[in-house]
């Protein structure tokens, strides 16, 4: 038995092909991708929702590619427990379509920012952390519309349930706002649901996980995602 | 048939980028009374239908399942019965 990552291409995503490159010639992980007018999962264990501009970022962005027919395969099986990554473009889609809680606005700065940041894990027991032996994690950031809001309440709800997975930090791990590149609630990076089976996040970890770009921190999350996956089967 | 119109607005307490960016343009060309600009958006649609009330009831979807979210934003809407095509 082995592990399968599906990829779902939205017209629009322009990270679907970094994150297969990640997973596959980095990572030698099985994985497919899975076109939004399907509703065929194809037996994946694991999905990622990749960074782009799906549907152009029309409305909102992510309010069309919920629509999408896969969508409704992809809420479905992270209802049930299956194990689900929204990567920038694709975070904001879970937030559209009510997986996770809270929505992404304009960077408080206006500005679109591409550029490296460091990101610590405040939750090391998440599916998503657990391989991680050395943070915090230098992986780039590049949108325009990451500014993480939810209202207290949610935030509060946030932090009690340990589903802050990420926060912006400097390079020896500090939290604080001059780290917070786009405005975000408490420097919020990443966060997953209450079950702890869907994360949502704005850097790329699969643009920071081949060896010969010289960055590998961003690795690190699929590999904690395999691991856990295989340690179920 | 009706004629639709819905403006979706983000709530005031949350910040308008856009509107900001106005307001900065607005100082740069020396008017300098201008204060709380607030980008919205219109749009505009048809619902073929003559049942008022079904009409209503399928904007009040669209809106609060696609044109609005409503974490951040608020929408109002007018019907207005037309025979045009």
């Amino acid at each position: 038995m082995t592990i399968k990552f599906g990829v779902v291409v939205f017209p629009g995503s322009n990270c679907d092909h970094d994150a297969y490159y990640a997973l596959r010639k980095v990572l030698g992980y099985d994985v497919t991708f899975l076109w939004h007018k399907e509703s065929d999962l194809q037996d994946c264990d694991a999905l990622i929702l990749p960074g782009g501009f799906s549907y152009g970022d029309y409305l909102r962005p992510g309010a069309i590619a919920k629509l999408s027919p896969i969508m409704n395969s992809v809420v479905s099986f992270a209802n049930k427990g299956g194990v689900v990554v929204g990567i920038c473009n694709g975070f904001q889609v879970l937030l559209e379509s009510g997986l996770l809680p809270g929505i992404l606005l304009r960077n408080d700065h206006l500005r679109f920012v591409c550029r490296d940041v460091f990101i610590t894990p405040l939750n090391r027991n998440s599916i998503f952390t657990s391989e991680i032996s050395s943070s915090p994690l230098q992986v780039p950031i590049a949108h325009g519309d990451g500014n993480y809001f939810a209202d207290e309440e949610t935030l509060k709800s946030l932090q009690d349930n340990n589903q802050i997975v990420f926060q912006y930090s400097s390079p020896e791990g500090i939290i604080a706002q001059e780290f917070n590149p786009n405005g975000s609630c408490l420097n919020i990076a990443g966060i997953q649901n209450k079950e702890g089976n869907v994360l949502g996040m704005m850097p790329h970890p699969e643009r920071a996980s081949d060896p010969a770009l010289s960055k590998t921190d961003g690795a690190v999350v699929f590999k904690s995602i395999y691991h856990n996956l295989i340690n179920r089967l | 048939m009706f004629k639709v119109k819905v403006v979706v607005r983000r709530r005031s307490s949350i910040l308008d980028p856009y509107g900001k960016a106005v307001e900065q343009g607005a100082k740069l060309l020396g008017i300098k009374n201008v204060r709380s600009v607030r980008i919205n958006k219109e749009i505009d649609f048809l619902v073929q239908t003559d049942d008022e009330e079904l009409a209503q009831k399928e904007v009040i979807e669209l809106c609060g399942k696609l044109l609005a979210n409503p974490i951040m934003e608020d929408y109002e809407f007018k019907l207005e019965r037309t025979d045009d095509n």
